[in-house]
């Protein structure tokens, strides 16, 4: 083990910023990060043990168990179970005879939740040693857990090859791209290096008027004016500056960066290869989510092409002194790594707990240096900005919220797949086009964003109506609004809070008790208050984007859904009920001690 | 106008919000001139003789016996206090609550240090004169309504005087910031 975890210490060239990656190949090689390993990186690094340990135990996807040979993680998200995931994940735990949470006897086969791993357009699905297995039936189920019984290797299992590039050799996967409308900039005709050819013959400032010029917004759900950040960052005082881009994609029901990354990722390199030219930047960094790790290979030959083509390294395209490269950080399972500061601290090897801000990215960002991040999709719409011109770009869309979108719609309703629409789009028109007329409820944003009802369909997506990240949840009648849907996002907040402001680690729990109060029947008039009043503390009370909106599932259904939560409290006039039940209660002590409760 | 009646109890605490109470000093004997003590550790009376108009808990529910206590303050009080963190929030004996209740009686009688000499018959006490533990301690609220609380462990014996003062003369209880600000 010495050696092995020395080759790898020796390949980031005993760096403790590269962390993450150390980790993500000892947990790659052992299947576990034991007590030893640990001691070892940590001697190799010449850091504490605590601070190897700290890291990984703030990521899901690090273990210091061993999670078995076959480690099966199985989406939880509130589609994937719309979609049957309950009867799947039934089905592995009785071929595997082993719980979720927990690996067989033998040692074989782990079995664990996970959250959603951008696949909600095909749910259900898992991701089997690295491999993404969408669209899991029962009887696949069975073939899987069989095969493992087997000691076939996992590739072996494969199934039929997704669309587009996922056959190709390097991807090798099953996922389909469901690209279902194209619009006018993401998927526009392109000559790869168009963009950058013609980007040298321009000089930084005239890049940023450009950009500023097409008024585009950050499409990873910010929206903040991509040009404006740019010219912060040129301007912030350092010695060297930073590109990062960012491909966390975790806010559950977003998986248009998926397709990107699978069908455009020449896009995005360029996209980060303007950006560091604008900025001065020598080197980018792309932050991919562990759940996309079945991306590396192709990845990485697309880096290797442009590095030939000379559209990386240096003098790119011919332009001395024009030095720039990208490396591909990987993330190990955590959704507050997509908060940008903590997608810094976790690219420099540490938990991905966000910082305070200011100062912000621009000014003090990797490694304390000026730093631009930005989304996937904004910067592959600036390589189309770049090419057509500002003017071009800000024609489209609406009058605060320029360009095209993609949206990922999932849920109920029959077309589920990605979307490139003009921002300004109503929600009506929406649903019409993904067959999702009959509508209940959509969640707009993913679980941070809102949840609406019928009397919005009218309204539009845009920032200066209803904001989108890219994800859309389509909710249909026969689902049960509150246990579905809200208490699910509420468990993916629980899980995915890092735990630094008291507020956001402690009451998404609190309320999802009182949500569970209120399905159990014990609610009573007063539960709606007490929810709605802790609800809007998150927003003033907690650090980062993630705590500020957690509560929002409930805020918005509250707000937008009243009558359902009416519908579960009984006796409107009743002003207490805690539900307490003493037989329940003692019944475990009882049984332990073998005695009778006499209550 | 007959004195307001006060009664105490100390559930699954420590007994230092009752010593927090006492911190009072000399004003107990104020407190006693303008109220009446009923059921409470601090006169010994066990059972309630009368209606009482406020009730102050120290102290979460870990046994039947605690929830069978606090059901009986409710019935008895008009006002009922949840006094202190683990009247609150379970405090430090909710230590336990993420274990099951199984494995805290093993480690409790049979494997630890201390179970392994004098209980060589491994025994998991069950006599019936022996309140049943609850799966979890539950603060208060979660049993029977409470009407205020007060925070702390244990809280500030001037924050309880300035509470009792507040609710028998009626008048608003001031809480600067410094008196709800604890780190
Ligand atoms: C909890 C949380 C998660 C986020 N996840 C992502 C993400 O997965 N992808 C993303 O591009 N932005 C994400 N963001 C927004 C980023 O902080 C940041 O605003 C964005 O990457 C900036 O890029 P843009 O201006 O191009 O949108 C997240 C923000 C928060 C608070
Ligand atoms: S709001 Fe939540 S996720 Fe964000 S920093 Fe605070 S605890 Fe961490
Ligand atoms: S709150 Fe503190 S002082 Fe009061 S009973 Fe609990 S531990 Fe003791």
């Amino acid at each position: 083990m010495r050696t092995i975890i020395n080759k790898i210490i020796e390949k980031f060239n005993r760096n403790e910023a590269r962390l993450m990656d150390i980790l993500l190949d000892v947990q790659a090689e052992f299947g576990l990060i034991s007590g030893d390993a640990v001691t070892l990186i940590a001697e190799g690094l010449n850091i504490s043990s605590v601070d190897v340990q700290q890291t990984i135990s703030f990521y899901h996807f690090f273990s210091q168990k061993s999670r078995g040979k076959y480690t099966i993680y199985l989406n939880d998200s509130a589609v994937a179970y719309m979609m049957g995931r309950a009867d799947i994940a039934r089905t592995f735990e009785e071929e595997c005879k082993c719980k979720f949470g927990s690996v067989t006897e033998d040692g074989q086969i782990g079995l664990f939740n996970t959250a959603c791993i951008g696949m909600n357009d095909q749910e259900p699905a898992a991701i089997i040693n690295g491999i993404v297995f969408p669209k899991l039936t029962e009887s696949c189920v069975k073939d899987i857990v069989n095969g493992m019984k087997e000691g076939k290797s996992v590739p072996e299992m494969m199934g039929e090859l997704g669309d587009g590039e996922n056959s190709n050799k390097l991807l090798n996967s099953m996922v389909n791209n469901n690209i279902m409308k194209t619009g006018s900039v993401l998927f526009s005709d392109y000559k790869n290096g168009t963009a950058i050819n013609k980007l040298v013959t321009m000089t930084p400032k005239e890049v940023i008027g450009e950009v500023k010029a097409s008024h585009i917004r950050g499409l990873g759900g910010a929206g903040f004016p991509t040009g404006m950040k740019w010219d912060f960052c040129s301007m912030a005082e350092g010695d060297e500056r930073f590109v990062l881009c960012n491909a966390d994609e975790g806010e559950p029901g977003t998986f248009k960066d998926r397709v990107i990354l699978t069908e455009l990722p020449n896009l995005i390199f360029e996209g980060m290869t303007i950006a560091a030219y604008a900025i001065g930047a020598k080197e980018g960094i792309l932050y991919l989510r562990q759940e996309y790790h079945y991306m590396k290979a192709y990845l990485e030959s697309v880096l290797d092409k442009l590095r030939e083509e000379n559209y990386l390294g240096k003098d790119i395209a011919g332009k001395i002194g024009f030095n720039f490269d990208i490396r591909i950080q990987f993330g190990a399972g955590a959704y507050v790594c997509g908060e940008e500061s903590a997608l810094i601290e976790s690219c420099e090897g540490k938990r991905g707990e966000p910082r305070n801000r200011p100062p912000f990215p621009v000014q003090k960002g990797y490694l304390q240096k000026p730093t631009v991040i930005n989304n996937v999709e904004t910067l592959c719409s600036v390589v189309k900005i770049i090419e057509n011109g500002g003017e071009w770009f800000s024609m489209m869309g609406t009058k605060e919220t320029a360009g095209t979108k993609l949206l990922s719609i999932s849920g109920d309703c029959k077309y589920p797949g990605v979307y490139e629409v003009e921002w300004g789009i109503r929600i009506r028109d929406m649903l019409e086009m993904v067959g999702g007329e009959e509508a209940y409820a959509v969640q707009v944003s993913g679980p941070s964003g809102i949840c609406i009802s019928k009397k919005d369909f009218k309204r539009t997506i845009c920032f200066e109506d209803l904001p989108s990240g890219g994800s859309i949840i389509i909710i249909g009648k026969e689902r049960n609004l509150i246990k579905d849907i809200v208490c699910n996002f509420m468990d993916f907040f629980i899980d995915e809070s890092c735990g630094s402001c008291v507020p956001c680690r402690s009451l998404p729990l609190i309320l999802k008790n009182k949500l569970q109060k209120l399905l159990d029947g014990n609610g009573v008039m007063s539960d709606l208050t007490d929810l709605e009043n802790w609800s809007k503390n998150m927003k003033a009370a907690n650090r980062c984007g993630l705590g500020q909106t957690a509560a929002n599932p409930i805020l918005s259904t509250l707000k937008n859904f009243r009558e359902d939560y009416e519908a579960l409290i009984k006796n409107k006039e009743k002003d207490f009920d805690t539900g307490f039940n003493l037989d329940a209660a003692v019944a475990a002590s009882c049984e332990a001690v073998g005695r009778n409760p006499q209550i | 106008m007959s004195k307001p009646v006060v009664a105490t109890t100390s559930l699954s605490g420590c007994f230092g919000c009752h010593m927090s109470l006492l911190d009072i000093d000399e004003r107990i004997l104020d407190l006693i001139d303008v109220v009446e003590f009923n059921k409470s550790p601090i006169d010994d009376i066990k059972e309630f003789t009368k209606q009482c108009d406020i009730g102050i808990i120290e102290g979460g529910c870990c046994n039947s016996e605690n929830v069978h206590v606090l059901k009986d303050f409710r019935k008895n009080c008009k006002i009922l206090i949840s006094l202190g963190e683990c009247a609150i929030m379970g405090g430090l004996p909710a230590l336990r609550n993420g274990i099951p209740i199984k494995e805290c009686l093993d480690e409790a009688y049979l494997n630890g240090p201390t179970a392994q000499i004098g209980n060589e018959e491994q025994i998991l006490p069950n006599d019936e004169e022996l309140p049943m533990i609850l799966d979890k301690v539950y603060p208060c609220h979660e049993v029977v309504k409470i009407d205020y609380y007060l925070p702390g462990c244990p809280p500030r014996a001037d924050l309880i005087w300035d509470a009792l003062v507040a609710l028998v003369t009626g008048n608003e209880l001031k809480l600067p910031y410094e008196v709800v600000k604890f780190d």
